[in-house]
């Protein structure tokens, strides 16, 4: 009875069901990380590429660019949802870390592939680009990398704590300053 | 929040009502409700009522140490939620884990999604009504947990996979019992689907609630029962194979309806397959050790890492950085209720009141997991 019409009855014929999922593909080629390291950096020669291990790329890129090479892995290489948003405090050099796991479910050979779009801003005016219009899921995920670090993702509309109770009043618990009570 | 959730009051006609986060029903957790009558216009998921810092207290304790409280935000599910960081810890050391351990972890991890799905299966019968969906459920449950509980010394937290291995090895002659109880349960699955998952009653509260496309699945990025029930076949078992899932013979179940009722059944069909492993598991699991020498603080070189399994309720990963020191730099958790979280506030639109319930259960949303 979703979407019902106000002032509608409910459907009271139930949905036909469709018995399964069609059947599978063949396996297509493995995506590998060399190629897709090599497609974003010729896009973006700014990038700075790392491999944490085969199937698992991890790409650098200045905040300012972020958001251009977020839309090229959605609509050009496939990478359709984000599954985390995480956030590194590197108080020795006095930066943010927030990273991107972006990976897919839908395109046929990437399933195994992780690609983690990363981007570093300075600690004293943290201050980064949403992805909010690339991918759709990504807003709670920054909103708790918001709150958790103090970063402000801008463009994202998240207002208030999310995981932090109402009155918290000091500073990001996930900060490296940041001592746990009783530590 | 996206603008698919704004919503212009209509004057006054509108209340807002909070569900939770003391209701029964809605676990730790507060779902403020904006009500036209008895239509839901919009809602907005408000979690952090059991938030601990699982991800801080992870910052200052070493590898071994963060074992026993890493599962606490999901125990009922809770090899699988350790099962990634595991894998972390042995990716960045480099260990090369026995292959009687990886087959402990799979029977642990396999047992434990029957336990969780069967946990699921039985609220989702409060929820609707049917109270025999709960205690046949909870009573099929505990037999799992009997024999979870001979491996693992434990009803629920086992903190039996750890980095290196599993904490022990399982008794002798448990193969003959295991195997008997899953020659039972598939029989038993045969009734959960004809009592359950084909009720008239049940078909009626649950068919056509909340339907959720597979293109919403995937740009939501839902995960787990909830992608598999909307038409999409992802599960990281089968594309990802870690540990010794590739020795292993099973189907991903997919529904393309993408309803409350597909989310359920999915649920039911993967504990058949989950069966199918155990069963395979115990015929074929080599002899040796289960396990590496690590000793109380192992050195973890510097390095990052992210590792990903398929627990219950969908991916559950690590996000690890080791700068090299006896403890970790940087532990993301990142869990499956956390990312179906965002299909809530989609999902219940334009809808009575009375399906509430069916369409929160249903994305077997689980308050202290998303909160960690």
């Amino acid at each position: 009875m979703s979407q019902v019409q106000k002032g509608q009855p409910a459907p009271t014929q139930s949905p036909q069901r469709p018995p399964q999922a069609p059947p599978s593909q063949p396996k297509p080629e493995p995506v590998r990380a060399k190629e897709l390291a090599s497609r974003i950096t010729s896009s973006f020669p700014e990038a700075r590429v790392d491999y944490m291990r085969e199937k698992r790329l991890k790409v650098t890129v200045p905040p300012s660019r972020l958001k251009e090479v977020a839309v090229m892995a959605r609509d050009q290489l496939g990478f359709d949802h984000v599954s985390v948003v995480s956030g590194v405090d590197w108080i020795a050099k006095n930066e943010f870390e927030i990273i991107y796991f972006v990976g897919s479910v839908s395109r046929p050979g990437l399933e195994d592939f992780v690609l983690a779009l990363a981007e570093r801003v300075p600690r004293d005016d943290p201050v980064a680009p949403s992805l909010i219009d690339v991918w759709t899921g990504v807003d709670y995920h920054e909103r708790e990398t918001q709150e958790m670090f103090g970063i402000n993702f801008q463009g994202n509309p998240a207002k208030g704590h999310f995981l932090l109770p109402e009155d918290w009043n000091d500073i990001p618990p996930l900060r490296k300053d940041y001592v746990s009570p009783g530590r | 929040m996206a603008t698919e959730t704004e919503y212009v009051p209509e004057a006054d006609r509108v209340m807002a009502v909070a569900l939770g986060p003391q209701h029964p029903g809605a676990g730790h957790f507060r779902i403020r409700l904006w009500l036209d009558g008895d239509y839901l216009v919009r809602a907005e998921p408000d979690p952090g009522y059991v938030h601990r810092g699982e991800e801080k207290m992870g910052e200052y304790r070493n590898y071994i140490q963060n074992v026993p409280h890493l599962e606490r935000p999901v125990i009922l599910d809770s090899s699988n939620i350790l099962f990634p960081y595991a894998l972390a810890v042995d990716e960045l050391m480099n260990n090369k884990v026995p292959q009687r351990g990886e087959y402990l972890r799979v029977i642990m991890s396999e047992m434990n999604r029957i336990i969780s799905h069967m946990y699921y299966i039985g609220i989702y019968g409060i929820f609707v009504g049917h109270t025999t969906m709960i205690t046949w459920a909870m009573g099929d449950r505990d037999f799992w947990i009997d024999l979870a509980e001979r491996i693992g010394g434990a009803r629920v937290t086992f903190a039996y996979i750890i980095p290196g291995g599993v904490r022990n090895d399982m008794p002798q002659n448990l193969t003959e019992r295991a195997l008997k109880t899953c020659d039972w349960f598939e029989k038993r699955i045969d009734e959960y689907e004809n009592i359950f998952a084909k009720n008239p009653i049940l078909l009626e509260r649950t068919e056509g609630v909340g339907v959720l496309s597979r293109e919403d699945a995937i740009r939501l990025g839902a995960t787990g029962t909830v992608l598999r029930a909307s038409g999409v076949k992802h599960d990281l078992r089968r594309d990802e194979p870690y540990s010794a899932y590739d020795d292993f013979d099973f189907e991903i179940p997919v529904l393309n309806s993408g309803d409350s009722w597909a989310r359920l059944y999915v649920a039911i069909l993967e504990m058949r397959e989950s069966v199918k492993i155990i069963r395979q598991a115990f015929k074929s699991i080599p002899p040796g050790p289960v396990r590496l020498k690590l000793g109380p603080q192992p050195r973890v070189p510097a390095g990052e890492v992210y590792a990903r399994t398929e627990a219950a309720r969908g991916e559950m990963s690590y996000h690890l950085i080791s700068d090299g020191s006896p403890r970790p730099y940087r532990l993301k958790i990142g869990t499956p209720s956390f990312k179906n979280m965002r299909v809530l506030p989609h999902l219940l639109r334009n809808v009575h009141v009375a399906d509430i319930p069916v369409i929160y259960w249903s994305l077997n949303y689980w308050p202290v997991e998303a909160d960690r």
